[in-house]
């Protein structure tokens, strides 16, 4: 298996943090994390619901399962936390804030992005992971310019109302797996891909991030590689997303 | 029985400068588009635009009409950003009200309810009550004591929508896959109008699709306009999908100041035949 592609090996991990979700709704941003979603669901977690990125609700051969609009997700399936979605990320800090709105001030922004969308909504009602396809500093500030998604310090700050159901469960990037589980929450490794150094890591990092602990992200399996190459993604659509 | 047939300019002609103005459909999605091509057509500014955005709100800050814009998100789907509104937000040509999209949707309920306001945990701890700084928060009176953001209603002087069909009188359908927020846009508004592919009779209605896509009903509908490709380029679903190569000519031409004025004397400068004639045109090109 010396031809595993890191995209292979991130589709696996995104798809590791569905592990135990049950029939949740499973809402994926992005070639990676759809494929890793769908691989979850074809193998070790059947239960998931997801979306066709319309108002669907479809099974693994497209048939369609449950109708789910825009408002229905934003009335019920989010306030009611049946949900984990997997968002990308212009920047993300330490405490796992996230900004996907603008860069620079918000008054009038050096870069304006797309707007905070549901991030605010997700992040204080229901379990949140993020995808970045390619580890840098720019993305893994110190300070995010816009809180979009919310972080444990500033949930922490907002009070009760806030924290009761937020819930940043995980980071995946083309370097490795992180986590918030260090000292006050902030990001640590719990595991790198392979051939991926703490160097590399700190390098492309701002802030300081703990890998002593981490191992090495599990290969895929040969099914979980048949599913991807043949099944899924034929296209090769993944490589697109990350560098190898 | 009122037959509330009307044309997109005779409904734009009521908008006066200042407006609070609701946009129905959701990104590049189900738009009113012929509504908003009117819109450019008059003389009217100084907008309030409270969207699920899309061209829609990059095409009326292209054109100076907007003052403010009440958003979640402005995209077209298959492309990320409108280039339109990316320029007038890094200008700071336009003042913004940026809200989560639960919170959105919550401030049109909140008006369509007549709500002062909307209980939700959305926009807690993040820096959209940092932006706007008029939000307040809510403490359960309940032994939770849950302290909540309160998200004020947004009532709209006047709202626009296009769904896929309609009768005279103002009852209208969707046959799409989602109905978006377009019945708490109407709910929300003073004047509502919808622009529909067809113009049909009540019968007509329930024997092209379930009762259930039968979204407004004509006490929320003030004006009908029959407006075929009233959504173009934003998808409308069956009828037609999004013009995925027309929306890349938009977005490389509005990327580029020399290259707008073209696109503006080619499809805009006319009235919605004349753009409907030049999108036919600009079709054939890609045939040909």
């Amino acid at each position: 298996m010396n031809d595993v592609t890191r995209a292979e090996i991130a589709v696996v991990a995104v798809a590791e943090l569905f592990r135990g979700d049950g029939e949740i709704v499973a809402s994926p941003m992005g070639t990676v994390p759809s494929l890793g979603a769908r691989l979850a669901r074809a193998t070790f977690e059947p239960g998931l619901l997801l979306s066709d990125g319309q108002a669907y609700l479809v099974d693994g051969d497209g048939t369609v399962e449950g109708w789910q609009p825009f408002r229905r997700m934003l009335d019920t399936i989010v306030p009611h936390g049946t949900r984990h979605v997997v968002m990308g990320a212009n920047q993300i800090d330490r405490f796992g804030n996230q900004n996907i709105s603008a860069i620079g001030e918000h008054s009038r922004p050096a870069k304006q992005l797309l707007g905070v969308r549901g991030a605010p909504g997700n992040t204080v009602n229901h379990r949140t992971s993020y995808w970045v396809p390619r580890h840098a500093t720019r993305v893994f500030v110190d300070s995010v310019d816009v809180v979009a998604g919310v972080g444990y310090d500033n949930a922490a700050k907002a009070g009760a109302a806030a924290q009761r159901f937020h819930d940043v469960h995980r980071v995946v990037t083309d370097l490795g797996v992180f986590d918030f589980g260090g000292p006050d929450h902030v990001m640590r490794a719990l595991s790198l891909h392979p051939g991926v150094t703490t160097a590399e890591v700190a390098e492309a990092t701002s802030f300081p991030v703990e890998t002593a602990a981490a191992g090495t992200t599990r290969m895929p399996t040969a099914h979980e590689l048949q599913l991807i190459r043949e099944v899924l993604d034929p296209e090769a659509v993944r490589e697109k997303e990350v560098r190898s | 029985m009122a037959d509330k047939r009307t044309t997109v300019d005779d409904a734009v002609a009521e908008l006066r400068d200042g407006m609070t103005v609701g946009i129905g459909g959701w990104g590049s999605r189900r738009k009113p588009m012929a509504a908003v091509r009117a819109i450019l057509r008059s003389p009217v500014k100084d907008l309030t635009v409270v969207s699920y955005g899309g061209p829609d709100v990059g095409l009326l800050c292209a054109a100076g009409k907007v003052r403010r814009v009440v958003f979640g998100f402005v995209t077209l789907d298959s492309i990320p950003f409108d280039p339109h509104f990316s320029r007038a937000r890094e200008n700071g040509d336009v003042e913004v009200t940026e809200y989560d999209e639960g919170m959105f949707g919550l401030a049109l309920q909140a008006a369509a309810q007549r709500l002062p306001f909307l209980p939700t945990r959305a926009g807690l701890g993040s820096d959209v009550p940092r932006f706007s700084p008029h939000l307040r928060t809510v403490r359960s009176p309940y032994p939770d004591g849950e302290e909540l953001l309160a998200v004020p209603a947004q009532p709209l002087d006047v709202a626009f929508v296009h769904l896929n069909r309609a009768d005279a009188r103002g009852n209208a359908q969707y046959l799409g896959p989602d109905p978006y927020f377009d019945d708490l846009f109407c709910l929300a508004a003073q004047r509502r109008f919808v622009s529909a592919e067809r113009v049909v009779s009540t019968a007509e209605l329930t024997e092209g699709g379930p009762v259930q896509s039968l979204l407004l009903n004509r006490s929320v509908v003030d004006g009908v306009v029959e407006a075929p490709g009233g959504a173009h380029f934003t998808t409308a679903a069956p009828d037609y999908g999004r013009d995925e190569r027309f929306q890349k000519h938009y977005v490389d031409s509005a990327k580029d100041p020399e290259r707008w004025p073209s696109f503006v004397d080619r499809f805009l400068s006319g009235d919605e035949a004349g753009y409907r004639a030049e999108v036919d045109r600009f079709a054939a090109e890609a045939v040909a």
